[in-house]
This record gives C-alpha cells, structure tokens and sequence, in this order.
C-alpha cells in the first residue's frame, strides 16, 4: 500500500449536571441524574444518539469491515459513554465490540473522565489513562498504542509523557502556524523524543466531512464520495491522510437526510478503487512509514474553534476559576478514600462541564449553544459551582477542614 | 389611588409600600379604589382593587421588573408584548374611561408610570392630584440621568402636582435637584414596616449548605434585591474580593434577578470569588425569609436608594444590617453600619469587622430591633391623611 486514509473516529459523552440550585448544596447529592423529560436528562441524550447516531454508524461500518478486508479504522472511547451504553443500551455496547471482534479497529488510550488532568494534576492524569486502559481491556481485550488527549490538547510536554508512559504515538492537530510549509499527511516525530510517533489530523479534510457536509451554502455541496475521494487523492505524495473526527459526525452532527451514512458507505469503495490506496489504523501507519521530521509544539494546541487552543473550555474568568476550584479539592477528596466522592469529583471534570460555561460567541448562538443542554454559559456555571460547594460540604461533613 | 402593583405581584418595594400604606390610611376611614394596569385576585379586602386594561387582557405575567415590557397573554392563547410606554399609555386612556363612572374627591398616584393619567384626571375633573415619589429616574438610573422620557414626565407631572409626597429626604432632595421644584411642595412621609405582616420562620432554614458552613467557622452576608444599576452589587462584590482575601471563609448569598444578573455572575469569576458567592435568581416565600434569617450580616450597597425596605425586613428576622449613606432608610435607622457606596475598603473593612464580631452583630441588631419594633405604618398613614384633608380645604376654599 502507496497510500492510507487513517480514520480515527472519538465517541464520547459527558455526564452532564442537572438543574442544581443553591437549595440542593448540602440536600442532594445527585448531580447527574436529572428527569427523563430535562434539557439534561444523560439518559434522554443517550439514547437519542444511539437511535440517530450509534447504531447506523455501527452497522454501516460493520458492513464495510465484513464486505472490504483492506478496510480498517481507529476509535477511541471514553470511560464515561461506556458506562452509559452499559447501563441504558448494552446492545450498542454489543454492536461496537462486534466492530472490534473483527480485529481490524484500534482503540486509542486517553483520560477515562474525558478530562483535561494533563494540565492540573499529574497524578490524577495518570491514574484516569490507567482508568481508561483498564476498562479497554475489560470491554474490548485490548491495550491501547496511540495516545489520544482530551480535545486534542497536545504540548511537547505531552509527547515526552506519552514516549515515558510506552505509547508508540500521540495525536495533535495539523495546525498551520505549527507545520508550517509542512503538510499533516506525513507520520512525524515530537520535538525531545527518541522514538514516539506524531500524527496530526488533516482538519481540512476531516472537516469539509465533518462540518461542511450539510452545509448547503457552502460552495462543494453537496459533497459525494468520489468527489471527497478524488481530493483524498490530489496529494500524490501523501503517505498517510489522517481523518479525525467525532463519531457523532455521523447521523448527530449531520443528519442521516444530509445523505451522510450513504457518504461513509461508499466513500472506502471510491478511494480504493485506484491501486495502491487503502486503509490503515494509526498503529499501522506508524509501523508502515518513517518520520519525516520533527515537530516542536511549546504551546497546547487543541481541535477546537479558530484559535485552536484551551481558550474554549479555559478562557472565560468563569472557567478558569471553576475548574481552579475543582482541582483545588484534588488532595481532600482523595485523601477521604471515599469512592463515591471520589467518582463524582472526576465526573466534573469532565471537560464538557467547561465548555457550556463558554461565551466566545455566545451571542451569535453557534457551535457552542447547540452543544450545551443549559440555557446560557451563566446557568452551566452556576450549576457547576453549587455542585462544587456540595462536594465542600461533603468534605466537611466528614469533619475535613477546608 | 393610581398605582402599578400590589403584593403578591409585585416586582419590588413599590408594590409593598403600596400596600400598606393604603392598609393603613383604610383603617383611618379614608375609602380607596386601588387602580392596577392588571386584572388579579389580591386577597386584599380593605379597599376596592380594580383593573384598568381592557376587556381581552384576560391574564398579565409579569416579567422582571417593574421598568420592562410586559408579556400578556390574550384570552384566544396569544402573546403579545408591550414596552413601557405603551403599556403606560394603555394605563392612561382605561382610568380615564374609567372616571366617567366613578365619584372621588382626590386622585393619589404612584411614580412615574401612573403620573399621566393622574394628570388627565386633573385636566377632566380638577381634582386635587397627590404625586408619591417612591424613586425618581436617576434613582432608577444609578445616579445617571436617565431616559429623557421618563424625565419628561416627571418634570411635567412634578410641576403640575398639588402635593408631592417623597418617601424620604434624600429622594425630596432628588426631586428639588432634578426637578427645581421648591421645598415647600414636597412632604417626606418615610417608609415604614409593618411587623405583624411577617411570617414566621420556622426551626429548618432552606439554605442547609449556608446553615452547615456557619457551623464550620463560615460568615454568611446577605443581599436580597433587584439586581439593577441603582443597587450598587459590583461594589458589593468587589468589597467581598477584599473580605475573601481578609477573611477566606466567607461566603455571600445574593438573593434576586435583574438585569446585572450574568453580568455579576461573571465579575464573581473575574474578582475569583464564584466560589464565595451564590446566586439564587428571584425568590419568594420561605426562600425569601429565610435567606435574611441565614445571614450574620445584611448589606444594602446601593447607589441611590429613595428608601430601602430589605434592611429593616433583615433587622426583623433576626439580622443586623450594613446600610449605604446613600439610601433613605438610613434616615430613620440609627443602629447599623453606614458607609458610602463607593467606599469599598471601607465596605469591606466593616463587613470583615462585623463578621469577626459576634458582640458588634449582637449589639447592633438589638439596638436595631428596638427602633424596628417602633416603626408604624400608622404613622405614614396619618401624613398622608392630613395632607388630603388640607388638600380639600384648599379645594373648598
């Protein structure tokens, strides 16, 4: 093979906080589980995503790995949906093992709470991947290669973690003022490692897929397999062109009338067609090809918005001091050994929380606001700090000085 | 009588004072029509409440505050929304129908949302008109000036009035500046507090993280209020930045809604006290009395207040209350902490120092209560009755 699209598809959902008021500090202890009918019910949004997003997804591609053997792809799955498919529909839990019973479906490593720890707390970081790698190997019997951060947020320091910690390869974005001249589709190696492998997301393919496909004012529409396989190809030295992308992309992000499912089912056929092209799971890439050349990311670059940094889950004052403030329990709410506790500290971390109380852009009522099941950035934060003075109060209740 | 709210629907103090003012002035033997811009059941049988709107408001949901637009639904289901001035108008054009079958001797009306049709009451029938001042547009404004509108019609109605009634100097003194009308026409008739009126709180406060953390070592301050300019919260907030830092186990509950409310939200989390600070929104009942109860200290930081009824409802659930100079109530209470709305050191280094001091709360409240317990609505009740007596003389003569 001349040449691999490396798919990498993320499935993740938060465990989302239900309406929490001043009056439930110190009465409720339930943050997560709001009424089926709420705005925030995980539940609800579970299973709306499974019937419009999950399962066609599941079965298209079950069907493309059992009718193509060249074709493969990589995944990665938080700690937090699985537990969620486990208990309101094990039957998609079923459908996605039977993806990777085909041997053929890598899963990637990352934080378990979908959190951003890399960036607060080492320790705390390092015992969610080791979460995380835990329940891979129950769920899926594998151990992951590749390491994959939260929302893409990647720095130096978390290549030369990842290279410490035995993974053969880390994700970033193929962000421009970063490469460069250079392009994505090459394998790299980060700056200060010896042997750990970059791969960094082709965004502009992976976003003409992933957000411009519905978009019927944008001047391609509408997109269709050979058309997107003939761009795949218009890189005639390309090793590998890297695919990354919310799983959700299909059938939630852009609706099944968007003609989306019949894109993903035919659009390994189209690539395929012409010799020399396949498919291949990141490990395979980096297996297959030798680095080009180093690259020295100082500062975190992430997947997200223009800036493509932190800014749209650290950037506000309300964010930052309520992730700050969270953190800041870190040492006590171990130290309780209190699982409970412990359980419900690491679900806030999850990086969703923060990025409801995002307001670039409030105004406009973009990407942001129609993620978040909260009215506005202001009512996300309010929840969140009540929670957070609930977790003090049961800190103190155990008589824990704060 | 012209007014725009009556308790439970009202929006703030306004509706409150209203209320027992004219419970009061009924009880003194004068007849009153009380006239709403909405149709709703009071429970209120001292005086006869009547609706002005027109025949298809069948129900008004009120919104926020006094000054926004109102929502009204339509007896067929729709909605439709009025602002201000039109709903003003409105207001106008139904008394004045509403005159042709009505016998009074004096019109009284409350601030400027009534003050038109006052005057076309006057211009109908010659009757003596009372103007009651309860805030004045650079009050509501935060010492700004205003909408020019609203002005207009303060200044117009201000000169035509026959009486003018200010609920304390500071808003008489706001009048004469704002307005050049001479002294002599402007009667203070302070606020007042009905005790009686007060529900009791019972043993299980509603705020249980706020009642553990006081146990903890926590101080617990207190605002309840509309959260808008006049109020003056950013510099309450930024007065609990410095006690925070003094002071770490401090927490702050603000009690309210408003037009700053996202606005506070976020310069809690940019002063990097949200962890300090809680927010309940808009609160009635139990919640309402109790979140007075909850506190060691009551804060009223407001910029410009005509009076300021929440300290003295603190002061009757049991909490003593720090009071800018620069609100009407501080007039007639004596036993509290003053301090200049702008001060903010100053704000925070008397809140850390009644927080630290359990003898100084203990003191000021039990002075404070004293003179609380002495406040009578009779009071106001017998100033306005003499004012409409001299009024009818005048008319007589």
């Amino acid at each position: 093979m001349r040449q691999a699209v490396a798919l990498y598809l993320h499935v993740h959902q938060p465990y989302r906080i239900r309406h929490y008021t001043v009056f439930d500090s110190g009465t409720d202890h339930n943050y997560f589980d709001a009424a089926y009918e709420d705005r925030t019910s995980n539940e609800q949004i579970l299973r709306k995503v499974v019937e419009k997003s999950y399962l066609p997804t599941n079965a298209c591609l079950l069907k493309l790995l059992e009718e193509n053997p060249e074709f493969r792809f990589s995944l990665s799955i938080t700690g937090t949906i699985i537990e969620q498919l486990e208990r309101w529909s094990p039957e998609t839990l079923e459908s996605f093992k039977r993806l990777t019973d085909t041997g053929r479906v890598e899963i990637l490593g990352e934080t378990y709470h979908h959190s951003l720890a890399f960036f607060y707390s080492r320790p705390e970081f390092e015992t969610q991947v080791a979460m995380h790698a835990q329940k891979i190997q129950e769920t899926f019997g594998q151990t992951p290669q590749v390491f994959r951060n939260t929302e893409l947020a990647y720095n130096n320091d978390l290549a030369y973690w990842a290279e410490q910690a035995g993974y053969k390869g880390v994700l970033a974005e193929g962000w421009d003022p970063i490469l460069g001249w250079r392009s994505p589709n090459y394998v790299y190696q980060p700056a200060y490692t010896d042997h750990i492998r970059l791969l960094m997301k082709n965004y502009r393919l992976s976003d003409d897929v992933a957000f411009r496909f519905g978009d019927h004012n944008w001047s391609e529409w509408p997109l269709t397999a050979d058309k997107f396989a003939h761009w795949l190809s218009a890189d005639g030295d390309a090793t590998n062109i890297n695919l990354f992308m919310d799983y959700e992309t299909f059938g939630e992000h852009q609706w099944d009338d968007s003609g989306i499912f019949s894109f993903l089912e035919n659009l390994p056929l189209e690539w395929m067609k012409t010799g020399g092209h396949g498919f291949m799971t990141l490990s395979e890439v980096i297996d297959a090809f030798e680095p080009v050349d180093r690259v020295d990311m100082p500062q975190t670059v992430t997947w997200a918005d223009t800036e493509r940094d932190l800014s749209a889950w650290l950037g506000n004052p309300m964010q930052a001091t309520s992730i700050n403030a969270l953190y800041g329990l870190e040492e006590k709410i171990i130290g309780t050994g209190d699982w409970a506790l412990i359980e419900d500290w690491r679900r806030l971390q999850t990086s969703d929380h923060f990025y409801y109380m995002c307001t670039k852009w409030f105004n406009d009522g973009d990407i942001h606001a129609y993620f978040s099941p909260y009215e506005t950035p202001y009512e996300a934060h309010m929840n969140f700090m009540n929670v957070y003075r609930d977790l003090q109060f049961r800190l103190a209740e155990k008589g824990i000085e704060l | 009588m012209l007014g725009w709210e009556l308790p439970p629907y009202n929006s703030g103090g306004l509706g409150v004072a209203c209320y027992q003012l004219c419970k009061a002035l009924s009880g003194q033997g004068v007849d009153i029509e009380f006239v709403l811009p909405y149709l709703a059941d009071h429970e209120i049988d001292f005086m006869t409440i009547t609706a002005a709107h027109p025949q298809d408001v069948s129900q008004v949901i009120r919104t926020g505050i006094a000054y926004d637009s109102y929502k009204y639904v339509l007896e067929n289901g729709d909605e439709t929304w009025l602002n201000i001035h039109d709903q003003q108008r409105l207001y106008e054009d139904a008394v004045a129908r509403l005159a042709e079958e009505r016998e009074f001797d004096i019109v009284h009306a409350h601030d400027w949302l009534t003050f038109r049709a006052a005057l076309r009451l006057k211009a109908l029938r010659n009757c003596p008109i009372v103007l009651h001042v309860h805030s004045v547009e650079s009050d509501r404004a935060g010492s700004q000036h205003g909408n020019p509108a609203v002005r207009e019609i303060e200044a117009i109605a201000l000169q035509m009035a026959d009486q003018i009634v200010a609920v304390s100097r500071h808003t008489k003194r706001a009048i004469m500046r704002d307005y050049g009308i001479p002294s002599d026409k402007i009667k203070v008739v302070h606020n007042s507090i009905d005790a009686s009126r007060f529900a009791q709180l019972d043993s299980d406060n509603a705020y249980r993280y706020l009642s553990f953390m006081k146990q903890q070592g926590y101080g617990v301050v207190v605002n309840v209020g509309r959260l808008t300019i006049q109020k003056g919260l950013p510099n309450l907030l930024r007065a609990a930045q410095k006690v925070v830092a003094a002071r770490p186990k401090t927490l702050l509950l603000i009690v309210g809604s408003g037009e700053q409310y996202y606005e506070l939200i976020e310069l809690a989390a940019e002063l990097g006290i949200s962890a300090n600070v809680l927010f309940t929104d808009f609160q009635r009942g139990k919640r309402w009395r109790d979140a007075f109860a909850v506190g060691d200290l009551f804060v009223l930081p407001s910029v410009s207040e005509p009076f300021g009824l929440t300290p003295l409802e603190a002061i009757g659930y049991g909490t003593p209350a720090l009071i800018s100079k620069q609100s009407g109530v501080s007039e007639i209470l004596n036993n509290c902490l003053k301090v200049d709305y702008w001060d903010i050191d100053e704000m925070a280094n008397q809140i850390v120092g009644a927080l630290n001091s359990p003898a100084l709360r203990d003191e000021l409240w039990r002075g404070s209560y004293e003179e609380y317990q002495h406040l009578s609505w009779s009071t106001a009740g017998q100033k306005i009755n003499d004012i409409y007596g001299k009024q009818l003389t005048e008319m007589a003569a």
